[in-house]
């Protein structure tokens, strides 16, 4: 077992792991950050996704020692104090981006990293964005509209193209 | 202007809230004090005699409690199957056990012979591996045709065949529709496959179970779409444990699409274990299990004939089916293929002549059973795909062909030659839509425009029909259903004017945490804020049937409306007492109780602390309290209906396919939340797209499973849908329940795999590609090979 320290949502976390635990496991067993979600074991879901160091990474394909150190951001650290939504989550509510809600922390996560680098993304940008993001309930439809949304861009008239 | 609120508005989602800020509350997230977790043994051989189980080497690893294998349970039930079926001499249909854990053999890669609990997940897993094991393989059947064959392994050998049944519907219809067609001056045959999917939920299925020695209540959290037929099947078949001393709670679930309807041996497993360890016991599936051991859903081999006219009349329609059912009968896996698939056979259509006949067929593969459309999508592919090489053959247009033989608006109701009763519907309404959001008219353009860039577009169009809101239980039960198939609610009003509404239904993305709440304030006449849903938890809600088969509104909705019913006729009682009035004098409107001819009222509110603090009633004529339960059976099926168009570009060079357009229109009668309507086809159609282009679960011969994983089985991705239009707005209601809904959460699915393979057809053609047929997935291979074969 060894320690592991970082900061998580701005807040100092630690704890004891074994060398093949998670950064998935961490946050969810030890921490009880239990938003980040765990969807496959072959890094293709996207579920998982959590920002280290402010990129976007798939926190099941990380381990919790290797993110000793760092600035870790997840879900529960987006909406603001007052419990009010970001940008994005706001946008995915607007559009009916969610159902099940199993795909949604890593859909947002994936977003912000986005919108981070891109700020106005075409509808291809988004589409390629989200390879690794798999959602069974939407169709995408309704994600991809609520993050061309979130970046300010009016979406009232996607349909057909 | 659009309503804001009540039945027709679309207000957000209440439940978003909570999933948006990570404080969902799935499965997997609950954390049971002094919890151990269980991994299990699975077969890696699809079929194989045990010989021997050492657990002695398991048993001694670090942090082991407990191992068990199929040896434990052979004195507990099995898992049944919930549907007998006759074959067509008359004989039972076979019913093999399906065991908690593998016993004496297993029977399909990934099949649980042996269970390991231990004190961290890390440490079961570690003993699993130490299992000593001693299985002989035995050669294997994956596929209907092979487990037909003769000489085939047996996948049971006690019931001697792998025939499950034989079935034929209607067989009254048989000697006719064979006259019919031997006599049709033009028949149209085709051979297709319809490919076996994994629904692949996102939330892997996940078990917790709790044990209270001091009382002997058991509690259960688990992955379920019906968490008190779940309770019935663990404690009337499997456990023999009594149904009031197990709780099953079905907390946020993560997808369903059929996969999380049935009862599975882990969630047997997991209690069997808590009380043995008296500690809480939870297993959470990795994906990998998830592939191996969800109820997969489709794999239909078929030959269907389609005869008419020369003028493309219908004149009859017949079937010849191998379903492979997997190595055990799942819960619905024999009532999907049969009644919600042969049923269907006549689709939209005025044909005077069906018989379906279907084989089950045992195999060495995990069970197959429902999965989103769930048999409808079988026979509208079958439909639609016969029908629009009809059309070639005889050079009718497409829609011409359908339009010529839709059941028209003055038929309904409407009864098939395969005995159902359609209510009501309008397909060519239906098909004018389609026309217009699609821009069918300026498909020529667009193809001229995809040629001049050196690629080929086609046009694919597809009429479908679906039984839902599952299902009348007088009906099913002549059939064979060996349940009811109702719903329940109970409206309970607080003394402070809010309300919960317990529902049998449960909400795994469908939103009905929203939606319920707009029908009951509509009819209150209060603000849906104050009205919270309650489901999930069989301590907490009547006995309901849970969700599938597009049923939540159409029967749970109509629970709801009935039970609100009564709240409204037990508080006029209380609101005529108030007002010293006859309650014949009463009006109710707008959540105000009026007497009529008066300025007397009161509010619904003002009633309801009346009904908890009734210091003057009556005691003879007026209970206090306000609070109802209704049970609803329906009168009927519903019977959704659309027109879908699907326009693809092919790349000659490659054989991939690109959906450029994809047109939704669809009938659902009354609609209650525009906006999760939407979502609901968006979702149906990125999984039937999905089947048509990417997605296929492929066995080797010997029953291994090649796409085991995300890496091999390609799950439809952002990049390979566009987006969609979809349109809802011609409404016939439906006739026999109170809110004259249909049923939306399937239609997707079942309309779009035909209108897609439709249209890589026509494109094909249209290059001059002697192209008749190519069976789902689409992939570019087998397109590329199709055009250059
Ligand atoms: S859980 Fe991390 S990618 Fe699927
Ligand atoms: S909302 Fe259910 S998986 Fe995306």
């Amino acid at each position: 077992m060894t320690k592991v320290s970082m900061t998580v949502n701005g807040t100092a976390a630690s704890g004891e792991v074994e060398g093949r635990t998670l950064l998935s496991s961490f946050l969810r067993e030890q921490l009880g950050l239990t938003g980040t979600h765990v969807g496959c074991d072959t890094s293709q879901c996207g579920a998982c996704v959590v920002h280290v160091d402010g990129k976007a990474v798939k926190s099941c394909t990380m381990l919790a020692a290797e993110a000793d150190g760092a600035e870790v951001a997840t879900i529960e650290g987006q909406a603001a104090a007052d419990g009010s939504l970001n940008a994005i989550q706001a946008a995915f509510q607007e559009h009916h981006g969610l159902q099940c809600g199993f795909c949604t922390p890593g859909m947002v996560m994936s977003a912000a990293a986005l919108l981070k680098d891109n700020p106005k993304p075409s509808e291809q940008d988004v589409r390629e964005y989200l390879e690794g993001n798999l959602c069974r309930c939407t169709g995408y439809h309704n994600i991809v509209k609520s993050i061309m949304a979130a970046s300010g861009q009016d979406v009232s008239a996607l349909a057909v193209e | 202007m659009p309503k804001d609120s009540g039945i027709g508005a679309s207000p957000k989602r209440r439940e978003d809230v909570r999933f948006l800020t990570g404080n969902g509350n799935y499965t997997d997230d609950i954390n049971l004090h002094g919890q151990a977790y269980a991994a299990f043994a699975r077969s890696n051989v699809a079929n194989g005699k045990i010989n021997s189980v050492d657990t002695s080497a398991a048993e001694a690893m670090p942090g082991v409690l407990a191992v068990f294998t199929g040896e434990d349970f052979v004195e507990v039930g099995g898992n049944p199957a919930g549907w007998y079926i006759e074959s067509r001499d008359g004989t039972p249909m076979k019913e093999p056990k399906r065991p908690v854990l593998a016993h004496g053999k297993v029977r399909h890669v990934g099949d649980a012979y042996a269970a390991v609990i231990a004190e961290t997940y890390e440490q079961a897993r570690d003993a699993v591996e130490a299992l000593e094991v001693d299985i002989d393989e035995l050669p294997a059947v994956a596929s209907s045709v092979a487990a037909l064959a003769e000489g085939a392994p047996l996948v049971h050998d006690e019931i001697e065949t792998n025939l499950c049944f034989d079935w034929g519907w209607i067989e009254d219809n048989r000697a006719a529709t064979d006259e019919a067609i031997k006599n049709a001056p033009h028949v149209t045959t085709l051979e297709l496959v319809n490919n076996r999917l994994v629904p692949n939920a996102m939330e892997p299925r996940a078990s917790t179970a709790n044990y209270n020695p001091g009382t002997g209540d058991y509690t259960l959290y688990t992955t379920s779409q019906n968490p008190h037929l779940t309770r019935l099947l663990i404690c009337a078949f499997v456990m023999g444990i009594p149904e009031n001393k197990l709780t099953v709670i079905a907390p946020d679930v993560g997808g369903g699409f059929g996969s999380k309807i049935y009862h599975y041996g882990e969630e047997a497993l997991v209690l069997a274990a808590a009380k043995k360890l008296g500690r809480p016991v939870k297993w959470t599936a990795d994906r990998s299990e998830s592939f191996l051991t969800d109820a997969h859903g489709r794999d239909h081999v078929t030959t269907i004939e389609l005869a008419t006219e020369t003028d493309g009349t219908f004149i009859a329609i017949r079937t010849s089916t191998l379903a492979n059912v997997g190595a055990y009968l799942s819960n619905f896996s024999t009532c999907v293929p049969t009644f919600l698939h042969g049923t269907l056979m006549a689709g939209n259509y005025a044909v005077p002549n069906v018989y379906v006949n279907l084989k089950a067929v045992i195999t060495n593969t995990a069970p197959v059973d429902a999965y989103r459309g769930a048999g409808r999508p079988e026979a509208t592919y079958s439909i639609e795909r016969v029908i629009d090489k009809c059309a070639r053959e005889l050079g009718i247009d497409p829609i011409a062909i359908r339009r010529k033989n839709f059941i028209k608006p003055d038929q309904f109701p409407y009864t098939t030659p395969v005995g159902l009763q359609y209510d009501t519907g309008d397909y060519d309404a239906v098909m004018d839509k389609l026309e217009e959001i699609g821009d069918l008219a300026g498909f020529p353009a667009r193809r001229a425009e995809s040629e001049a860039n050196g690629k080929i577009r086609g046009l694919g169009i597809n009429s479908y029909i679906e039984a839902c809101g599952i299902a009348p239980s007088n009906l099913v039960g002549v059939l064979g259903a060996r349940v009811g198939l109702y719903d329940a609610a109970t409206v309970r009003v607080n003394a402070t004017g809010t309300l919960a509404v317990m529902v049998g239904a449960h909400s795994h993305g469908q939103g009905h945490e929203t939606a319920f709440p707009q029908v009951v304030a509509e009819m209150l006449g209060i603000d849906e804020g104050l009205i919270e849903i309650v489901h999930g938890d069989t301590s907490k809600i009547p006995f309901g049937m849970g969700t599938y088969g597009s049923r939540s509104l159409a029967v749970c909705g109509s629970a709801v409306v009935r039970a609100t019913e009564k709240i409204i006729k037990k508080a006029t009682k209380i609101a005529a007492h108030m007002m010293e009035a006859s309650e014949a004098d009463i009006e109710f409107k707008d959540g105000q109780f009026s007497v009529t001819g008066t300025d007397k009222s009161v509010a619904f509110g003002e009633v309801a602390f009346k009904a908890y603090v009734p210091h003057d009633f009556p005691a003879e004529e007026l209970e206090p309290g306000l609070e109802e339960t209704a049970f609803y059976d329906p009168a009927n099926f519903t019977y959704p209906a659309g027109a879908y168009a699907c326009e693809v570009e092919v790349d000659p060079d490659t054989g991939k396919v690109s959906i450029e357009r994809f047109s939704a229109a669809d009938d659902f009668g009354n609609i209650i939340n525009p906006m999760i309507v939407d979502g609901q086809v968006h979702g149906g159609i990125g999984q039937g797209i999905g089947q048509a282009l990417l997605e296929g679960c492929v066995y080797d011969e010997d029953g291994q499973l090649l796409s085991a994983s995300y890496m091999d089985y390609a799950m439809p991705r952002a990049d390979d849908l566009p987006f969609y239009a979809v349109d809802h707005s011609c409404q016939t209601p439906c006739t026999h329940n109170p809110l004259g809904v249909k049923g939306c959460g399937e239609a997707g699915a079942i309309g779009s795999p035909p209108a897609v393979v439709n249209a890589v057809v026509d494109a094909l053609q249209s290059a001059g590609k002697d192209v008749t047929h190519i069976d789902m997935p689409l992939s570019p291979g087998r397109v590329w090979a199709a055009m250059n074969g």
